[in-house]
């Protein structure tokens, strides 16, 4: 399988003023061409800042570690990320090699462009194309994610499309420039259960269909359980387990991805009493020492757990986990 | 026994302004909803955006307007009539009658204490007799929602999402209410800590005999809390069942269109049954015949003609569609 992004050591801090917090913690982690890694985490894991560093899109107050490397393996050669600096330069990261879908799509779309006017837009910058063949390969695109009329859509203001169109619309327009690496943030939160199994199944195909790289992000895991073949499961900036999908869900290693799959209502089971992961999510300001998820583990070993950052363990084929309890295992991969 | 809420064919409907010249429109957002919420219970409303569950969980509250239909309230010590309720009868049905908000962020005020957010109710509906009373109660309700003394002290944007949902439970229940409707009171929560206010709510109207309209888009939620579920679409009633009952065999074509769009924990189990095709239509314009049949898999003819009523298929358990019985 061919490379496609690496990301070494990612650690992303910003400045407020209530102090220097910490978003994004040492984290590394790949993917392949044509796979699909989910990542999962609640408000504030972190999963969204990681997501954007990719693209260099967080806010002026973001700090990135002086070790953090996110290289992108393209057929032209390897970028190196961090070191992009001029909009010239960064384009390849956005909206080039990398595409984004968000979640609420009324938010991604400018409200006073037509929907096709801002598609033609995108592809204008990051090709030499003519406006007529841009237009062409919109309206192509809008058919392709299942828009009827795509034409009269084409035309249309995001304001005059349903929340399940809209995406449709943003996903077409995400995939237009022919990504490498497509990053879809919360892409089906917003939308009805019955639109979302539409929306899953659009993007399952275009994957086999463009082979592209994806990074699915949510805080659903049958969402992930659906359309991730890898997961990473994140907690206050950290990643603290990632392997296969399936082993990941069915056999979870950490007392946190545990605790996420307890407290699941789970419909194939109605009598499962639903176990909370007891406490609240710390404040970023309140930063757990050792290892972030000692504060809420009901597995917790002891000092160790308090003291001391836990380093990854192999628990299977790909698979890894940052938990104390395997501090008997070899080191793992990830 | 006789029940805490009944409705019959409520509906609900929003003009719209429009032009001068221009026809008149309408958003019917509720259509001929008839329900009994009996005492005591944990009664589930599910449906997608724009379905009108909210809305009918306000129409009880007296907080939309309700053009058609009959509304009671009747908790044994007093019954209302809901539409024609006015006067010290509405103010005593505000204590015994209220809501639960989605948003813990948006619902707490940020320039008062938590002491003074739970107390609010109390002061403003004149509950209580002295300032000792009222922190009595506070803390009495604080306790129970799992808050603690401390906590009372200090503003809610010291709070996370669950310690906030749990504060606004508290302001909800201060009154010592006996109906309580609950709009998607957990859907901006994270999982770990929707379970805990599940498990807390869950608690709560068990101790307190409390009976609670649950309003949620999310069927695992409504399996897992509910005890008896009603299915809305478009502003209509589609299924009624008891929990189980209609988790286990839902007989409506939407019912079971929502359970298999639920995305499956298990990786290796693809859906089986069909999807559904296009959105839900405008309830400005809604469809003639049955409001699904645009997006039935087994709308005929007569389907898109003929408004199906709701029918009892077995006790307890209703469906509204013309094609249930083949469709077994």
């Amino acid at each position: 399988m061919t490379r496609l992004l690496t990301v070494e050591n990612l650690t992303v801090q910003f400045d407020t003023t209530e102090g220097r917090i910490t978003a994004v913690d040492d984290v590394s982690f790949s993917l392949d061409r044509g796979r699909v890694l989910g990542v999962v985490g609640e408000s504030g894991s972190g999963k969204s800042v990681t997501a954007k560093a990719l693209m260099k899109l967080n806010p002026g107050n973001a700090v990135y570690g002086g070790q953090s490397k996110i290289t992108l393996h393209l057929d032209g050669g390897e970028v190196d990320v961090m070191a992009l600096r001029k909009a010239r330069d960064l384009r390849i990261v956005r909206g080039g090699a990398i595409s984004m879908i968000f979640q609420e799509p009324m938010a991604s779309f400018a409200p006073a462009l037509t929907v096709g006017s801002q598609m033609v837009e995108q592809l204008l910058i990051h090709s030499d194309m003519s406006k007529k063949r841009a237009r062409e390969i919109s309206i192509e695109m809008l058919d392709r994610v299942g828009i009827p009329d795509p034409v009269r859509r084409f035309g249309q203001y995001a304001f005059e499309l349903s929340g399940g169109m809209r995406q449709r619309a943003m996903i077409a327009m995400a995939l237009s420039t022919h990504p490498k690496l497509l990053i879809a943030d919360e892409p089906t939160t917003a939308l009805d259960v019955t639109i979302q199994a539409q929306v899953i199944d659009l993007m399952k195909e275009l994957v086999a269909e463009f082979h592209m790289g994806i990074i699915f992000i949510t805080h659903d895991l049958g969402v992930i359980a659906q359309t991730a073949d890898d997961i990473a499961v994140m907690y206050l900036g950290k990643i603290v387990e990632t392997g296969p999908v399936r082993q990941v869900i069915r056999a979870p290693a950490h007392p946190y991805t545990r605790g996420l799959l307890a407290a699941l209502p789970r419909l194939d089971d109605l009598d499962a009493p639903l176990t909370p992961i007891p406490g609240d999510i710390p404040s970023p300001l309140e930063r757990p020492e050792g290892c972030v998820f000692h504060t809420r583990c009901g597995e917790i070993i002891g000092d160790v757990c308090r003291g001391q950052v836990p380093c990854f363990h192999a628990v299977g084929e790909g698979r890894a986990a940052a938990c104390h309890l395997y501090d008997h295992n070899g080191e793992g991969s990830a | 026994m006789t029940p805490l809420i009944r409705t019959r064919n409520l509906s609900v409907h929003f003009p719209l302004r429009t032009g001068l010249l221009g026809k008149k429109k309408v958003v019917h957002a509720v259509e001929n909803v008839s329900v009994d919420i009996a005492p005591g219970s944990f009664f589930g409303l599910v449906g997608e955006s724009g379905s009108g569950k909210t809305t009918f969980g306000r129409a009880l509250l007296r907080a939309a307007p309700v053009v058609a239909g009959r509304a009671h309230y009747d908790d044994g010590e007093v019954a209302y009539d809901l539409r024609a309720i006015d006067g010290e009868d509405l103010k005593d049905y505000r204590s015994r009658a209220q809501m639960i908000f989605q948003d813990p962020y948006a619902a707490l005020s940020p320039r008062m204490t938590v002491r003074d957010i739970i107390a609010e109710p109390l002061e403003v509906m004149k509950l209580t007799s002295s300032r000792a009373e009222t922190d009595e109660r506070v803390r009495e309700i604080a306790a129970r929602c799992r808050l603690n003394l401390e906590h009372l002290r200090r503003y809610p944007h010291a709070f996370s999402g669950g310690q906030r949902q749990r504060i606004s439970i508290a302001r909800a229940l201060v009154s010592k209410p006996r109906f309580v409707v609950a709009d998607e009171a957990v859907a901006a929560l994270d999982v770990s800590i929707q379970a805990d206010v599940l498990n807390l709510l869950r608690d709560i109207q068990r101790d307190m005999g409390l009976t609670f309209l649950f309003i949620s888009h999310d069927l695992s939620v409504i399996a897992h809390t509910c005890d008896f579920v009603a299915v809305m679409y478009l502003g209509r009633l589609v299924e009624t069942a008891p929990a189980r009952q209609l988790f286990a065999a839902p007989l409506h074509p939407y019912t079971r269109a929502l359970l298999s769009a639920i995305p499956s924990l298990d990786p290796d189990e693809t859906r089986k049954a069909q999807k559904l095709q296009g959105e839900i239509p405008s309830p400005i314009d809604p469809p003639p015949g049955c409001k699904f049949h645009t997006r039935c898999p087994f709308a005929t003819d007569m389907c898109r003609e003929t408004e199906p009523e709701l029918e009892e298929a077995e006790s307890g358990h209703q469906v509204a569609c013309l094609r249930w019985k083949e469709l077994g």
